[in-house]
């Protein structure tokens, strides 16, 4: 994937030469930091490239990896952890046959964790394409897994 | 929005919007914050502006942050009757305006505690030991209107700090024994009188907004709920201090509170509270949002302070502090969002007030996010010096399920645990230091008989070496090691040394770490070391999990002649790993199962056994 003509010159435009937030808005927009966009961000900034690197590695809401279709994501907050989220991360470990972290090889799902999305009193939460699931068992986060399998594109 | 040029002009303003509220109208407050959308609130809402259709010119509805009764949402509060609704479904909302139209109230939504129905907010146990200084506004606010900040009294504080000299403003911080509310404690007034002596002409301060602690979500609902109180915090701050621009730095997590509060620093833009001579009075300042990006170090302020200029966050050595050189290398003073909230209250009552709340070194309110296994789950405002016991007992209702209580974990990932024969200590910043744990930030985890307190320290562990920045080896090598202990104790592969090897570990990393996250990372596993090394040793010399968690260490199997052959089990184990015809007892594949525990969940006739 290829980034869209001065996408990275607006993004300085609106936030000067601060490096996360226009990092920010190219994950945002493209899903992942592939190597490309990281040599253009160091180029056009002015600064080097393993610095961009270096940012881009140190702070979990970036990826340098496309994501999958869709994003799985289970808060591993102490309440969430200690009402079950770790079972949760297990079974999806299981069932989509990858870690926390990775993509199925047939780019459909991508699994990740937080550390707290702040809703404890309906943990474990779990976060699927951006909408909220509370009180998960492992047998529910099956449940929608397969139907997710199911649908058509 | 009127752009207000003067203190005469803010309080013409403020006259006319609380002349102009009509007081006869009832409101239902929905809760609407993050945690309401995830439990259905936005569906309660459509189903209640469909109902009130009609009768606009009686009830509103007012979209409001967070009530801090977390377990009853999605709920509401009608004002002016203060009748408290909980676990709304979309289906109760045309009953509830006929119940406001006929002036009854609806049984079975109100909250009901041993047969009690409490049908008002204030009666309410959850409520009645709370002392919601900061919190208890957040029911009359929407807070993408600034203009219901200024109709409860807001702003006030700002025009009377704005007539004091900047120097009064610091002495009443430091009267008043405000305690930075991020988690070391540190007096927030004597931080702010070392900014403002630097000499320099640009100063800066921030507001840590990057509320890391997992289970922890205080700052969160100020900064959904009333953001326009921390705004007016920071506004009063920078004056004292003589800083001329601020900075918010908020976790990217909260997708909401980055919302409202760039709406509400924009708003105070437009109506003249921020910008260039603020109420006529010469002094400029302004502040803008700065998105964290997922680093939990970044709550250590040298680390945020990188983040900020778009550097790896690596916190660097102190002193220097922050406050003679830090941002961009200027002067800078940084607090946390609770902190900043007292400032206005503090102003506005005086510090007389303030100090007379809490105890003899704990000053004011704390918010403390009450999770895990308790029934009431949720944000308690509460007096320092108020007992552990009241707080998961009284407000929190004890477990949802009648099951024991073994302890309580304060200060996320750099504090410890407290057991439940300690739960009569007072809350303030020293007994709970004393005790082995810390204040922290305010989260405040409740543990039952089936928490392990090993995996729970490894699960801290396991988030530190995670989050350590790598900078020192101690820190990143010595969590690494710590946590591959703390595993083979819980996968029943440790041995006797293990103990001693840990606590070792322990103080080398607390000795030789630069930043409080490593020199607090061992704090989970000594605290769970002091009080329950009972279950250390049960995990290494009997090779069990006494609350049945650690999976290496548990097996379900079927009660052979408990079992029906119902088929059930079989038909829902996600691994294949259940086999046996219909109607004859089943058995389970011990290579294939991975103790899920769905079988035992939906067996209907207890033959799963899930053997310790």
């Amino acid at each position: 994937m290829s980034i869209e003509e001065g996408f990275i010159d607006k993004s300085i435009k609106k936030h000067g030469n601060f490096l996360i937030p226009i990092l920010q808005d190219i994950q945002e927009n493209y899903k992942y930091l592939s190597e490309e966009f990281l040599i253009q961000v160091a180029e056009k900034l002015q600064i080097p490239l393993i610095d961009v690197y270096g940012v881009a590695t140190f702070y979990q809401s970036f990826s340098l990896v496309p994501k999958g279709e869709h994003i799985i994501i289970v808060c591993l907050g102490t309440a969430c952890y200690i009402r079950g989220g770790k079972k949760i991360v297990d079974v999806l470990t299981s069932e989509l046959d990858i870690e926390p972290g990775e993509t199925t090889e047939d780019k459909k799902f991508s699994l990740e964790t937080v550390n707290c999305l702040g809703c404890c009193a309906i943990g474990p939460i779990v976060l699927i394409d951006g909408e909220y699931y509370g009180e998960m068992t492992p047998q529910k986060i099956i449940k929608l897994i397969k139907t997710l399998k199911r649908e058509k594109k | 929005m009127i752009k207000l040029h003067s203190i005469k002009e803010f309080e013409e303003l403020s006259k006319k919007i609380i002349e102009n509220h009509d007081s006869k109208k009832h409101i239902i407050s929905l809760s609407s914050g993050t945690c309401g959308h995830a439990s259905g609130s936005i569906k309660v809402e459509d189903a209640l502006k469909q109902a009130i259709n009609g009768y606009e010119d009686v009830i509103d509805l007012k979209l409001t942050g967070c009530h801090g009764f977390c377990a009853a949402e999605p709920n509401i509060i009608i004002f002016p009757e203060k009748i408290f609704y909980k676990n709304l479904k979309p289906e109760d909302a045309p009953n509830i305006i006929q119940s406001i139209l006929k002036g009854e109230i609806i049984d079975n939504l109100v909250i009901s505690e041993n047969g009690t129905k409490y049908n008002h907010v204030n009666e309410i146990p959850f409520y009645k030991l709370q002392k919601r200084i900061l919190t208890g506004n957040n029911p009359l606010i929407d807070p993408t209107n600034i203009e219901d900040y200024i109709a409860i009294g807001g702003y006030k504080a700002l025009v009377k700090a704005l007539s004091m000299h900047p120097q009064e403003i610091t002495e009443e911080i430091k009267k008043s024994g405000l305690r930075g509310r991020g988690g070391a404690g540190f007096p927030t007034g004597i931080k702010w009188e070392i900014a403002s002596k630097q000499k320099s002409d640009v100063k800066y301060i921030i507001c840590n907004a990057d509320e890391g602690d997992p289970g922890a979500y205080m700052d969160r609902n100020l900064l959904e709920g009333n953001p326009q109180l921390i705004i007016e915090g920071m506004i009063i701050g920078a004056y004292a201090i003589g800083a001329n621009k601020g900075w918010v730095y908020v976790r990217d997590e909260y997708p909401l509170a980055v919302e409202n509060v760039t709406i509400n620093i924009k708003q105070a833009r437009e109506m003249g509270f921020l910008g260039k001579n603020i109420l006529n009075t010469g002094f400029d300042f302004d502040i803008e949002i700065t998105r964290g990006a997922g680093a939990f170090v970044c709550g250590e302020e040298t680390a945020l302070i990188h983040s900020i200029e778009g550097k790896r966050g690596n916190p660097s050595q102190r002193p220097p502090f922050p406050a003679q050189i830090g941002l961009f290398g200027k002067p800078t003073n940084i607090n946390n969002v609770e902190t900043w909230a007292n400032v206005p209250k503090i102003i506005e009552n005086g510090a007389d007030w303030y100090a007379n709340i809490g105890t003899e070194t704990s000053k004011g309110t704390k918010i403390f996010s009450l999770v895990g296994k308790v029934k009431n789950t949720g944000l308690v405002e509460v007096p320092m010096g108020i007992t552990i016991q009241e707080i998961v007992y009284d407000i929190g209702c004890g477990t949802p399920n009648g099951k024991i209580i073994k302890a309580i974990q304060t200060g996320g990932p750099s504090g410890g645990c407290i057991p439940q024969d300690h739960f009569n200590l007072p809350i303030d910043y020293e007994s709970l230091k004393q005790a082995g744990s810390i204040m922290g930030s305010g989260g405040m985890i409740v543990m039952d008989e089936d928490t392990c307190m090993v995996d729970f320290a490894r699960y801290f562990t396991n988030f530190l070496q995670a989050e350590s920045c790598g900078k020192c080896s101690s820190c990143r090598e010595g969590t690494q090691r710590m946590f591959e202990i703390l595993t083979d104790i819980t996968e029943g592969k440790a041995n006797d040394a293990s103990i001693e090897l840990l606590e070792e570990l322990a103080y080398v990393i607390k000795e030789t770490s630069l930043c409080g996250l490593g020199q607090t990372a061992p704090n989970p596993v000594l605290s769970t070391i002091k009080y329950f090394k009972k279950e250390y040793i049960a995990h290494i010399k009997d090779k069990k999990c006494p609350a049945g968690v650690c999976r290496a260490l548990i097996l379900y199997k079927v009660d052979q002649e408990k079992c029906t052959g119902c088929g059930v089990c079989k038909i829902n184990c996600p691994e294949g790993a259940i086999i046996g015809e219909l109607k004859q007892p089943h058995l389970i594949n011990q290579d294939k199962c991975i103790k899920c525990g769905i079988c035992w969940d939906n067996c209907k006739f207890d033959s799963i056994i899930h053997e310790i």
